[in-house]
């Protein structure tokens, strides 16, 4: 995904009036989009790779007696899908309180019932 | 208590606990209605996704077609949980930052631009409707074959409830609703598969039990003994698989990108309070769905092996009580080609299409039907979705799991549905009728508008599920591919490019769209007899055709982005605030 990234002078207005410096943005930006780069190859790897492509191959061992990569093609894949969800959740939280842009831990005050 | 008593009994109580929180949760305002006041609990959400995402397809289908597909069926569970991490991964948090309605809504913002709204509007339209008519054929055969109601009788009933719900409560009561039929679904899923997996494999937990040996003392692993059963009636090794590499790698791909673009799981996210509250919501909602997805393989295994084993050289007379009760409603038939009044079950179809079946019965008492036969050895005819409702009378399980799987099957029916409808109800009252051509409209009447539009597309829905069309199961593949070919990179390119202009989106949604189409239309419709490896596109199936539309979508909008002008800096700035958790607010209209 190729993207230009603006140098620097301007700045982003979030919608509390607060602003985040544009070399602060791209840091975060840039951290983001490899830690997801490293998870979508594990993704797939796990189901394209393990369960697809070298699925004949790996179905020579047996693992919890399935053939394995019949067990990764219809059990182990989802498991790591799961695993990956959850790692996004903490490991994004982190980058976000890295760089201060976590979103308000009073999050939920804007549960009301009425509409702007 | 009969069966049927008891199904009666389990469904009346799950009924009446949906409409009784769909009372409880009414929609007071436009927000409660489209995204249920932002206000929703992630586990709540994770739970509610779960029911959405999980369709008569999942309940009632899937394990049937993994059973008769054998190890090629990992295409649809791959397809949908690996599409549910793209989803979680790279568009929920976005959108739920982006805080409006509508799939639309995003698009139409984010490519300012009304024609790109309604190229979106009208994708999803078409991509929701195609989804419902089978969520309606599952309701129509439970009720049939449970409450023994007429099909038409049985979709009025659940149309009606459905209603109840999703015009009274909106996007709020949907989604307490689905989180209580989620709860009601997966209980009914597991406890048969518990039982059939003790039965089978002796052991409790299904996911190991088909992994293991029979129960029977043999010693034996249960794959390997599938595998023998089917190799001596004809069939392939239920572990190996009858598609090419290519081809399996392609459905996979497109039903993982036309899952993570479906609008009705999309706009799920837009009712968490939280930027963290999406990703986490979204994780949930993976943990739930996992537990019916690696349960579904096991359950096929067990299946067909129950199935073999009693049909397979019965005579009619000593058939299982099911086999007739479902030859009653049409859904298995048997044809006795060579007169012995047993039942060959071997590879092959056993007739040209679906079975016509004539007034006339027997000798040995099976309905008699007028297809001319072909001239395989296999005599039974069987529809798939009948192995999970039929699987508990299979593996001869206590009537009130029977009734146990009726009520699960109608609640994953019912969530899906609902949630459908009201995507639908948005896309028309809200980016249709407000956005587009309407813009004075008061919100007490878009709220009355979007009422009326969950009224006329359950109308529609109830059509398809009384007078089924023939296509039903072709058009399937439409859904999933338009949506890969569509909606999915114009939703991702809008948040991870920020030179991504209207005209790139629009040319992009076009092309795929268009290809896609075609190419569909072309082996399904106007050419079936070509519909064979040979002929297809690098050998990929109209079902996996959709993955080739989403890299001509992301080629052909990447190019025209390039030659034309940047979007403005009011877009530009947008992309920035959506990539951004802090400063949400709750989602509001602009």
């Amino acid at each position: 995904m190729a993207e230009e990234q603006q140098e620097q002078g301007t700045s982003v207005r979030r919608h509390d009036g607060d602003t985040v410096s544009e070399s602060r943005l791209s840091g975060y930006w840039q951290a983001n989009l490899k830690f997801l780069g490293a998870l979508l190859v594990v993704w797939f790897a796990v189901s394209f790779g393990a369960g697809i492509i070298f699925a004949d191959t790996l179905d020579q061992y047996t693992f919890l007696g399935f053939p394995l990569g019949f067990w990764f093609a219809q059990q182990g894949a989802i498991y790591v899908f799961v695993v990956l969800i959850f790692v996004y959740v903490i490991g994004m939280s982190r980058i976000d309180r890295a760089y201060g842009v976590e979103d308000d831990d009073e999050g939920s005050d804007t549960t009301g019932e009425q509409t702007s | 208590m009969s069966v049927q008593a008891l199904t009666y009994l389990f469904v009346g109580i799950t009924f009446a606990i949906y409409i009784a929180i769909a009372l409880w949760a009414r929609a007071k305002s436009t927000t409660d209605f489209y995204i249920a006041g932002g206000g929703v609990h992630p586990v709540v959400n994770g739970m509610a996704t779960a029911a959405d995402w999980m369709s008569a397809a999942s309940f009632i289908s899937m394990a049937g077609i993994i059973a008769f597909m054998g190890r090629d069926g990992a295409v649809y569970l791959l397809g949908w949980t690996g599409g549910y991490v793209l989803l979680a991964l790279l568009l929920a948090p976005y959108l739920r930052k982006f805080g409006q309605f509508t799939v639309p809504d995003f698009i139409g913002e984010r490519y300012y631009s009304k024609a790109a709204r309604v190229v979106a509007v009208v994708c999803l339209i078409f991509i929701s409707f195609t989804y419902i008519a089978g969520q309606m054929r599952g309701v129509g055969i439970v009720f049939s074959r449970f409450l023994e109601v007429e099909i038409a009788t049985g979709v009025m009933i659940g149309m009606g409830i459905v209603f109840i719900y999703a015009a009274l409560g909106g996007m709020k009561g949907i989604t307490y609703t689905q989180a209580a039929q989620y709860c009601v679904l997966i209980f009914a899923y597991m406890v048969p598969a518990i039982f059939i997996s003790i039965l089978v494999s002796g052991s409790p937990i299904p996911q190991l039990g088909f992994g293991g040996t029979l129960a029977d003392g043999s010693g034996r692993a249960v794959l390997e003994t599938l595998d023998g059963v089917l190799l001596d009636l004809g069939f392939g090794a239920y572990t190996a698989g009858a598609k090419s590499t290519i081809d399996v790698f392609a459905i996979t791909a497109a039903l993982m990108i036309g899952t993570a673009g479906l609008p009705h799981v999309i706009v799920r996210f837009f009712t968490v309070p939280k930027v963290s509250d999406a990703r986490r919501s979204a994780g949930w909602a993976l943990v739930f769905i996992a537990i019916l997805y690696t349960t579904a393989p096991a359950v096929a295994v067990f299946a067909r092996l129950n199935f073999v084993e009693s049909v397979n050289e019965k005579p009619y007379e000593d058939t299982p009580a099911w086999f007739r009760n479902w030859e009653d409603i049409g859904l298995v038939a048997w044809q006795d080609k060579n007169d012995d009044g047993r039942l060959q079950y071997r590879a092959g179809i056993p007739f040209a299409g679906a079975p016509d079946f004539t007034d006339k019965r027997g000798e040995s008492g099976q309905r008699i039907i007028a297809n001319a036969a072909t001239d395989t050895d296999n005599e039974v005819y069987v529809d798939r979705d009948i192995i999970v409702l039929a699987n508990p009378e299979i593996a001869a399980l206590p009537g009130w799991v029977v009734a146990l799987v009726a009520a699960g099957g109608l609640a994953a029916a019912l969530s899906t549905a609902a949630g459908l409808l009201l995507v639908i109800s948005a896309a028309v009252s809200h980016d249709l009728l407000k956005k587009t051509f309407s813009p004075t409209l008061s919100e007490r009447q878009e709220l009355l508008y979007a009422r009326i539009a969950i009224a006329v597309a359950l109308g529609l829905a109830g059509l398809f599920g009384i007078y089924p069309p023939a296509f039903v199961a072709q058009v399937v593949a439409f859904a999933f591919g338009l949506a890969a070919a569509s909606l999915f990179p114009a939703i991702l390119l809008g948040v991870f490019s920020k030179r991504m202009n209207k005209e790139g989106a629009i040319a992009g949604m076009v092309t795929g769209l268009i290809f896609t189409f075609s190419y569909i239309v072309y082996f399904k419709f106007i050419s079936p007899g070509s519909n064979t490896a040979a002929h297809w596109l690098f050998g990929i199936s109209p079902e996996g055709i959709g993955f080739i539309g989403a890299l001509l979508n992301f080629t052909v909008a990447g190019l025209v982005a390039r030659s034309t002008a940047p979007p403005p800096k009011a877009v530009q700035d947008l992309v920035d605030d959506i990539r951004l958790p802090s400063g949400v607010g709750v989602a509001h209209k602009r």
